[in-house]
């Protein structure tokens, strides 16, 4: 019988968001607050580790009350419980905060129960640093496995979790003690369209929500703004490249300028040309 | 926390197949510029197992000193023994910055590091500058998806670390037989204390060229249609020794693996020339390749943003217009084969 | 074991949230189940919110609900290729308590009376698509969605699933749609700031217009075009009946660039930046297309049993009283615990014997006319704009003589008994 935690996050959905040209920022209504993609596939990696070994999977988010719409989302997808964290006092975190406030959540979701494995997206599509997963891990004095993206085997009898982990060029079979951390990559599985029963589920459930009042020693110091050693000083838009030249005529003329282009850097064809000139 | 006491730019000097990989080597580079303005020095942090010779190569590409961290126990990248050996030489040694390549053990070994410091840590940087004076790291990187730039500073910690993106920096020329200072350091670790073990590595077979190595790269979005259209790709990277790339629907609709994806949820490239096949240009695809020396886009629609990004653009349809290309590069090459066996 | 509610509905727009709301407050175990992301994602309305309808299921909305701009003030305009001769009424009796009509975004409102009917106790079950409905022994017992052990079993099941119910076609209860008994409308949604719209609509802050486009607006083909104020939005759209667009060869979008470039239309909308661009189609069939709209466990409401007056853009009041007299017709059920046909026919009756049906019923010829007789359209409008325009010229023609011109214009003789007879025939169908 497994404990899971899957940590995860609302997040806009940035494929399609929008900058507010006058104002230089990120025009938050524009785009639609999903969970983040790389959450799905933990929370289904984390149900399906139930499925198959036995346990309960929890979900765990620190976010503004609208972020109980993801906690619903993982309970289509299969988790059985979940806990928000929601507090003024959690605004402006950076990594370093962030972790530390899942953290204190983390220790009194464990009070119930003991976590044998905690389970987190690679990265978040808005942040995009992969940090606080690791940084949770650290607190906890657990090992982290980032970018796992095949679980082989859990055993909580011998007490270790097997994986393989992605490397720029393959990947590695890695063996750790349990309870550990894994980020996962979202080619770790496919989330299937959630069953009528998960629905019904998740469209009644209420999570339980925790302020900082609830957390169990909490060091408000180490919380939000305040709480954040890094601090973002600007924001604006990347710049826009200028326009190329475009090459125009009948799709025969196009494709000879195009070729002449290329075979003015002609040095960079000598392996497709299938080997030195003599 | 007496900023005094923390002087030093250092970069964590990641082992690759035996020799430094690239991005210490790009980071090197960049925090030479750096150690020069605040008029410190430049140290590389190598840890590893017989990694000892490295750190010649460190001095080649810019380094004043080398912390040196060799035993078996380090054999293979895990967080615990990497981490333990770096909290030990910052602490020990107080650098202000210290750089990691955004690379799955960089990201992996600076997280767990900001931690336990704690400090704080900028991810996925691409730009990097340092005020002289105050020694304040102003560390510049993408956010939400790559729809904004963000600079990034940790006022009231040292070190200040951040994680940089590959292929962004540039690494200095190499100076041969340059030398430095050899620190050899070490800490006490009993691997039976030690909670992961890499139990094997499997690598890819390297059929096709890598695409974070390749020179030209030919990259199919979904404008192509579907995986028959997107073949026409495949045949012009073939025709120029080219690696393939896609975009991240392609990927996400399945018609190639998740290796060839460009892209800010894929991988950074900066090739030679870098060809956009029916990919629109989101900006999320731009941060990936934008950099690139050459690009060339093809695209039916006109107003595809691709165009603001590229070198030289077709509007037209690619499935025409790329065989024709593919078609006429061949012919062009058999023609200089010609010529070239001509001459001889 | 498929689970069990008292009742299901099928579609969360104000048909379906106005029956589960009044289900849900009657005690009811209602499940709400919708295919859209969340309610209102899939609608698409101009939109006017009929107040006394809405109030009719939640007394005071508008105190909470996100409406736009409470009406003061609506247009109607006779189009012509450079002109329009316009009708309008304001009333400054409209811009208080009780008021009379409201403008909505369909996305912002049918969530907000979705959350409403989730307050009273629904289930709301979204991104979920309703098959069809089980039936047993001649009997609708649930439906069967598009998810992995999608069964749901209910007492009775209510289709509001929109204009075209497959569900209410799956039944039998009607056939296909002809192209004549369906319009096709597209909208756009424009941005533009709020002390704009009120100084080029002549309005104080906060008040809002609607003006109604005919004529030119749809060059000639039977329909509509519309212009409402939201708060800092312009909600312009354009429909013909399908038939129309089929015959004149004619692209939705083609004929809503068209009225957007429109003499008397572009400046209003001048200045204004495109946020969104929806289409949608709007039952016109009326009385006459009428679906069966009880069976045994089912009732039909809202657009799925066509229940739309185009003469006076009115469908959604129809929707959700429809609603309304749906929920009333199964809580009686309940009590007799009988849901057969016979029983739920109440619905039916109520609904006949409502505005809903009265409207219907007179308006039934209407459409069908205007449809047939193209020259409302291509002759009359440009006609009564001609009229206008030349006796409101000073040309130094004596006005007798205007006269007499604009009555020769109509044509000889045979014209003007058309025309008169046309107008009759126009005058009964209305009636």
């Amino acid at each position: 019988m497994l404990h899971i935690v899957a940590c995860i996050k609302q997040v806009p959905d940035t494929k399609i968001i929008k900058m507010n040209p006058k104002t230089n920022t990120m025009d938050r209504s524009s785009a639609p607050a999903i969970l983040n993609p790389y959450d799905a596939h933990a929370v289904e990696e984390a149900v399906r580790l139930r499925n198959r070994y036995g346990g309960v999977v929890s979900v765990l988010t620190m976010g503004p009350p609208p972020a109980v719409k993801a906690i619903r989302k993982c309970i289509e997808i299969g988790a059985d419980e979940g806990y928000m964290i929601t507090d003024r006092a959690f605004a402006g975190a950076d990594t370093l905060a962030t972790s530390y406030a899942l953290t204190k959540a983390l220790e009194k979701i464990a009070q119930t129960r003991q976590i044998d494995l905690i389970i987190c997206g690679k990265m978040t599509i808005d942040g995009d640093t992969g940090q606080v997963g690791p940084g949770i891990a650290r607190r906890l004095d657990m090992p982290p496995l980032t970018s796992v993206n095949k679980v082989v085997e859990i055993d909580s009898e011998k007490r270790h979790a097997i994986v393989h982990r992605k490397l720029e060029d393959g990947y590695e079979v890695v063996r750790s003690t349990l309870p550990c951390l894994l980020s996962v990559e979202k080619e770790i599985n496919e989330v299937p369209y959630s069953s009528l029963p998960n629905m019904l589920r998740a469209a009644r459930y209420q999570p339980h929500i925790w302020s900082v009042a609830d957390l169990p020693d909490i060091d408000k110091t180490q919380l939000g703004l305040k709480g954040s050693p890094t601090i973002v000083s600007s924001v604006w838009a990347p710049p826009k490249p200028q326009g190329g030249t475009m090459l125009e005529g009948a799709q025969s003329d196009q494709v000879s300028q195009l070729l002449d282009i290329l075979m003015a850097r002609q040095e960079l064809f000598a392996a497709a040309s299938g080997g030195e000139a003599p | 926390m007496n900023f005094e006491d923390y002087r030093g730019i250092w970069v964590f000097i990641e082992e690759k197949d035996g020799a430094i990989a690239p991005v210490s080597l790009e980071l090197l580079g960049a925090g030479r510029q750096l150690a020069d303005k605040r008029k410190t020095e430049l140290a590389g942090v190598l840890i590893g197992e017989n990694i000892g010779a490295l750190a010649e190569t460190a001095f080649e590409y810019g380094a004043d000193k080398v912390y040196v961290y060799d035993a078996p126990i380090y054999r293979f990248y895990r967080t615990e023994t990497y981490m333990r050996a770096m909290l030990a030489c910052v602490e020990k040694h107080k650098p202000e910055i210290l750089l990691y390549g955004a690379t799955s053990t960089g990201k992996d070994l600076a997280s767990a590091v900001a931690t336990d410091l704690p400090t704080g840590l900028t991810a996925d940087t691409t730009q990097l500058d340092v005020e002289e004076d105050t020694g304040l790291l102003l560390a510049s990187r993408p956010a939400f998806g790559g729809n904004i730039m963000a600079t990034i500073l940790c006022k009231k910690y040292r070190p200040q670390m951040a994680t940089v993106r590959p292929k962004v920096m540039k690494a200095l020329p190499r100076k041969a037989g340059a030398s430095g200072v050899v620190v050899e350091e070490c800490i006490p670790l009993k691997e039976e204390d030690i909670r992961t073990k890499v139990l094997e590595i499997v690598r890819s077979t390297a059929r096709h060229v890598r695409i974070d190595e390749a020179d030209i790269i030919v990259a199919g979005g979904k404008g192509l249609g579907n995986p028959a259209g997107f073949k026409v790709v495949q045949q012009l990277a073939e025709a120029l020794g080219a690696a393939v790339g896609a975009s991240r629907d392609v990927v996400e609709a399945g018609w190639i693996g998740h290796h060839h994806q460009v892209g800010q949820t894929g991988v950074t490239v900066t090739p030679k020339i870098y060809f956009a096949i029916g990919i629109s240009g989101a900006i999320q695809h731009l941060v990936g390749m934008q950099n690139s020396g050459l690009i060339i886009a093809v695209n039916k629609d006109p107003a595809a943003p691709i165009f603001q990004a590229c070198h030289y653009g077709i509007v037209g349809d690619a499935l025409t217009i790329v065989p024709m290309l593919t078609e006429a590069f061949k012919s062009a090459l058999g023609r200089k084969e010609e010529a070239d066996a001509g001459k001889v | 074991m498929p689970e069990k509610f008292d009742a299901i509905v099928v579609g969360a727009g104000p048909a379906g949230t106005a029956c589960a709301y009044e289900l849900a407050k009657a005690g009811v175990n209602v499940i709400l189940i919708e295919r859209g992301e969340y309610p209102g994602s899939k609608n698409v309305m101009g939109g006017v919110l009929y107040r006394k309808m809405m109030e009719e299921v939640v007394p005071g909305f508008h105190k909470e609900a996100p409406i736009e701009r409470p009406i003061v003030e609506q247009r109607f305009m006779m189009m012509d290729k450079t002109s329009a001769v316009t009708f309008s009424y304001k009333g400054m009796e409209w811009a208080e308590e009780p008021y009379n009509n409201f403008t909505v975004l369909r996305a912002k409102f049918d969530q907000w009376f979705a959350s409403k009917a989730v307050e009273q106790g629904a289930l709301l079950l979204n991104e979920t698509v309703v098959l069809e409905c089980i039936v047993e022994d001649g009997r609708v017992v649930g439906v069967r969605t598009d998810r992995p052990d999608g069964e749901l079993r209910a007492d009775v099941v209510v289709l509001a699933d929109g204009v075209n119910s497959l569900l209410a076609k799956q039944l039998g209860f009607h056939k296909e749609f002809r192209p004549d008994e369906v319009a096709l409308a597209t909208m756009e949604i424009l941005k533009l700031d709020k002390k704009i719209i009120e100084e080029r609509f002549n309005l104080e802050e906060g008040q809002g217009c609607t003006i109604e486009l005919f004529g030119d607006a749809t060059k000639g083909i039977l329909g509509t075009g519309f212009l409402y104020t939201n708060k800092d939005t312009l909600s312009i759209g354009v429909g013909t009946l399908l038939s129309g667009l089929i015959k004149h060869k004619i692209k939705p979008y083609e004929l809503m660039e068209y009225v957007k470039t429109h003499p008397m239309i572009r400046p209003y909308i001048q200045g204004s930046e495109a946020q969104e661009y929806l289409a949608h189609l709007i039952p016109e069939g009326g009385y006459r297309s009428m679906p069966k709209v009880v069976g045994s466990g089912v009732l039909v409401v809202g657009d799925a049993a066509q229940l739309v007056n185009a003469i006076h853009r009115e469908g959604s009041n129809m929707a959700m009283t429809s609603g309304r007299l749906a929920a009333e017709t199964i809580v009686a059920a309940r009590e007799r615990e009988d849901f057969s046909e016979a029983s739920l026919d109440d619905y039916r009756k109520k609904l006949m014997g409502s505005f809903v049906g009265q409207d219907l019923k007179k308006y039934k010829d209407a459409t069908h006319h205007f449809d047939k007789f193209p020259q409302y359209f291509e002759q009359y409008i440009p006609m009564v704009n001609r009229a206008a325009s030349q006796m409101l010229t000073v040309d130094g023609m004596p006005k007798r003589e205007k006269q007499k011109k604009i009555w020769r214009d109509i044509g000889p003789a045979k014209e003007k008994i058309k025309m008169a007879r046309d107008l009759y025939r126009a005058w009964k169908v209305m009636k």
